[in-house]
């Protein structure tokens, strides 16, 4: 049987490296990057879901049927949202909506 | 106390995995269920992107961070909570789930306070969604309209999400306090967990989404 090896150590560290992203992350967004601060938040969110998952929700112990599940979860949303996200990056403008710079979903 | 294993599982072993595995599968379903409302949120965020900074720009950074703050908390005691009753440490335990409710709560009632706050400022989608200021094709009011529609419905689930919790926990603590759970049975604990844990990933990723990305425009 696969036990908890976390200690309450391993919960306090990550603890505090969940409050540590969350100062930088809200440090971040105060400065205009452009598009960078939306990549910054996202990173720092995943990280600090990743985590979560491996600490708090015992992933490093867990077994590799648990993370298959876990991994496979991500990749359901990684499938919904490049597909969609691809779907109207790469989609020919629509008349009329030319002056805009992107497609308009309404429109669609 | 033992567990008692149901007739269908070998061992109490397997009787764990199967609840754990079947945990993290009702997660994965959550999160494309989350995933469907964060895929329409980056469409329409793209198309109006100024109308998304505007709404955002009325979202209060600093009580989302408290609350950020206060989820992380409440992680950490639920993790402890898993740590003690698997040291037979009951009263510990039930404690510490009581603070995760008490943290809960917390979160729920700031929530609340800025939920207020968008019903005095009228940014409640509705009849009576009002939104002043210079306007333009992108710059609606029905386009910020429709942030604050992707705002509430977001928050809003999160939110039913951790009364759901809270309930849960308030259960668990009550079965703690009774001596039903140690260290050789103490699956509910770690499941409840588990979905508690996932409550508070799905907000790390509301909090940037709907309060950071816009802030610094």
């Amino acid at each position: 049987m696969i036990e908890t090896a976390s200690s309450p150590r391993t919960h306090y560290f990550t603890f505090a490296a969940l409050l540590i992203l969350l100062v930088v992350t809200v440090a971040v967004a105060q400065v205009d990057l452009g598009p960078l601060n939306v990549v910054t938040a996202l990173g720092v969110a995943a990280l600090k879901t990743f985590l979560i998952a491996v600490y708090f929700m015992h992933l490093q112990t867990a077994r590799s049927s648990v993370r298959v599940f876990a991994v496979v979860g991500v990749m359901w949303l990684i499938m919904l949202l490049g597909l969609l996200l691809n779907d109207y990056a790469t989609r020919p403008l629509v008349p009329g909506a030319a002056s805009s710079h992107h497609v308009d979903p309404d429109a669609l | 106390m033992t567990a008692s294993v149901a007739h269908q599982f070998d061992d109490a072993e397997q009787q764990k995995h199967a609840a754990t595995l079947g945990m993290w599968l009702f997660l994965a379903s959550e999160v494309l269920f989350f995933g469907g409302m964060l895929a329409g949120y980056a469409v329409y965020r793209a198309a109006y992107s100024q109308a998304f900074a505007a709404g955002s720009g009325h979202l209060d950074v600093w009580l989302g961070t408290l609350n950020t703050a206060v989820l992380l908390t409440s992680s950490l005691t639920v993790a402890l909570s898993v740590q003690a009753i698997h040291e037979d440490r009951r009263r510990l335990a039930a404690r510490l789930l009581i603070a995760t409710i008490v943290l809960g709560f917390l979160f729920l009632t700031v929530k609340g306070v800025e939920y207020a706050h968008k019903y005095d400022e009228r940014l409640i989608p509705g009849r009576h969604f009002a939104f002043e200021g210079e306007q333009d094709d992108n710059l609606s009011a029905a386009n910020v309209e429709l942030f604050f529609s992707f705002y509430f419905a977001l928050t809003g689930v999160h939110a039913l999400h951790m009364l759901v919790g809270v309930a849960v926990f308030a259960v668990l603590a009550w079965q703690t306090v009774r001596g039903k759970y140690s260290s050789c049975y103490h699956t509910p604990v770690e499941v409840a967990g588990l979905y508690w844990h996932f409550v508070d990933t799905i907000w790390v990723f509301l909090f940037p989404l709907l309060y950071l990305i816009d802030s610094s425009s």
